[in-house]
């Protein structure tokens, strides 16, 4: 396998019930490579990236990391985690610590950093985020993009090899999405690796490089994004995109 | 000695008793608690099984013949204990199941994303439950917690049964000598009220040094 490949998912398989969620979904990216994914509600996207870091496992098939196939039973899938940051829908930040903590927690007892050097850390990636000011407070202190901007900070702050991002700005007023994906952007151009969940269009068509279309479990095309979005030969994505530029169109108005 | 020179030195020294017995029961009926509440959730299967068991069990039982089969039905197989530590072992174990279940309930009402988050910086199930989850479900519990400490501080009357010469036990002990129950009795009982008083003083302070910034409710 090529070493220029960060993840690598080959036939991935996930059923609940009688409901089949993911259908043979195989890709890889690249280093640096910007993924975006996207699709309509129930099309397994969610799924798709849990199933990746194995917060879901997986019926069948397999993924690798670094080379390294994470779906073995042999694997210490808290060491692969380590390396993936996970950005969720609903943050999902800790409400017991504050911001600092938040990032902190992590570098002290995962990856056993002392104390001092985890806070300074944590610091750091906060700053990164812009929210140098905001380092003290609890969650239930802070907006929701504020909160979202933590939680990038703590899966920044393990300093993974790649990004996943669960439709992260989904839980957000309107207002508040663009402090969340400019913090995006600027990872983005930085060549984090990352498989982003969004229908952020203008976010997706600025710095995706590869972006998949999902519906009913399987990958329908796959792409360039501005290829998908305006010259699209399937149908279903045709209507998918004409549909939500519909959605943006309203929202902005 | 007059009555209440009599009394007083007697029932307060019964008041370090209760104490003291107090002072190992809340800590490991926590503790216990703890353990119970975790195990029934995330231990494996037959660790799971067994401590639900020991909850029903001890659940099952009024405390009184908990205390009596400690004290009694164990050295027949062996294993003594002095009133006092059957008192406390008793005490443990009754609080502890009773606990368990605020615990229980409270690491319940933990929402699954924030299990997902630890388990998503690669966190081992372990360093989740206790850095994670706990503190903020015994936050949750700690109202119940409380509430089953008060009883305990009530209940410990009960070590009397046992020959643990503890508040009640003397209290009755010198009322059958002097014969003034109103006052023996309203005496006990305001030592124990004061007991009360303090716990939940204290576990107001606690209340409020770990509340968390933010989750305040606001009247």
């Amino acid at each position: 396998m090529s070493k220029d490949i960060v993840l690598k998912a080959e036939n991935i398989h996930k059923t609940y019930g009688n409901n089949e969620i993911l259908k043979e979904i195989s890709f890889e990216i690249h280093r640096g490579e910007i993924k975006i994914v996207c699709g309509p509600s129930g099309s397994g996207k969610s799924t798709l990236l849990r199933c990746l870091n194995l917060l879901t496992q997986p019926d069948e098939g397999h993924v690798w990391l670094e080379g390294e196939e994470i779906t073995t039973p042999t694997m210490d899938i808290n060491q692969a985690r380590q390396k993936i940051g996970f950005v969720f829908q609903e943050f999902n930040l800790f409400n017991h610590l504050p911001a600092v903590k938040n990032v902190s927690i992590g570098l002290e007892i995962v990856k056993g950093m002392e104390k001092d050097e985890a806070r300074d850390y944590a610091l750091k990636e906060l700053e990164r985020v812009g929210l140098e000011e905001h380092t003290h407070k609890y969650p239930a202190e802070l907006s929701g993009g504020q909160k979202q901007r933590v939680a990038i900070a703590r899966a920044l702050a393990m300093n993974p090899v790649i990004m996943f991002y669960d439709e992260p700005t989904s839980a957000l007023d309107p207002q508040l999405i663009g402090e969340v994906l400019d913090v995006m952007l600027q990872l983005a151009k930085e060549k984090l690796t990352s498989l982003v969940v969004t229908h952020e269009m203008g976010f997706a068509q600025s710095v995706g490089d590869n972006m998949i279309y999902m519906a009913d479990g399987k990958i329908i095309e796959q792409g360039p994004p501005l290829e998908l979005i305006q010259h699209s030969k399937h149908e279903s994505t045709r209507q998918f995109f004409t549909h939500i530029a519909e959605l943006y169109e309203r929202e902005r108005r | 000695m007059s009555f209440w020179e009599a009394f007083l030195q007697r029932i307060l020294t019964a008041t370090v008793i209760t104490i003291e017995i107090l002072l190992f029961a809340i800590p490991f009926g926590v503790l216990l608690a703890i353990a119970l509440a975790v195990a029934r959730i995330y231990a494996a299967k037959p660790l799971a099984i067994f401590a639900a068991g020991i909850v029903g069990l001890i659940r099952g039982l009024p405390l009184i013949v908990t205390l009596l089969l400690i004290f009694f039905a164990l050295p027949k197989i062996g294993i003594f204990f002095s009133p006092f530590w059957s008192a406390v072992l008793g005490f443990v174990l009754c609080t502890g199941a009773y606990q368990s279940e605020y615990v229980r309930g409270a690491i319940q009402s933990i929402e699954i994303g924030q299990s997902e988050a630890a388990q998503a910086l690669g966190m081992s199930k372990f360093r989740e439950v206790v850095h994670i989850i706990l503190p903020q479900a015994l936050r949750r519990a700690l109202p119940g917690i409380s509430n089953e400490i008060i009883y305990l501080i009530l209940y410990s009357s009960l070590a009397s049964y046992i020959a643990v010469e503890e508040i009640f036990a003397v209290a009755r002990y010198i009322n059958s000598i002097y014969h003034r129950a109103i006052q023996i009795f309203l005496f006990a009982g305001l030592l124990y009220a004061a007991m009360a008083t303090v716990a939940t003083a204290i576990f107001k302070l606690i209340e409020i040094r770990f509340r968390i910034p933010g989750l305040e409710i606001v009247r």
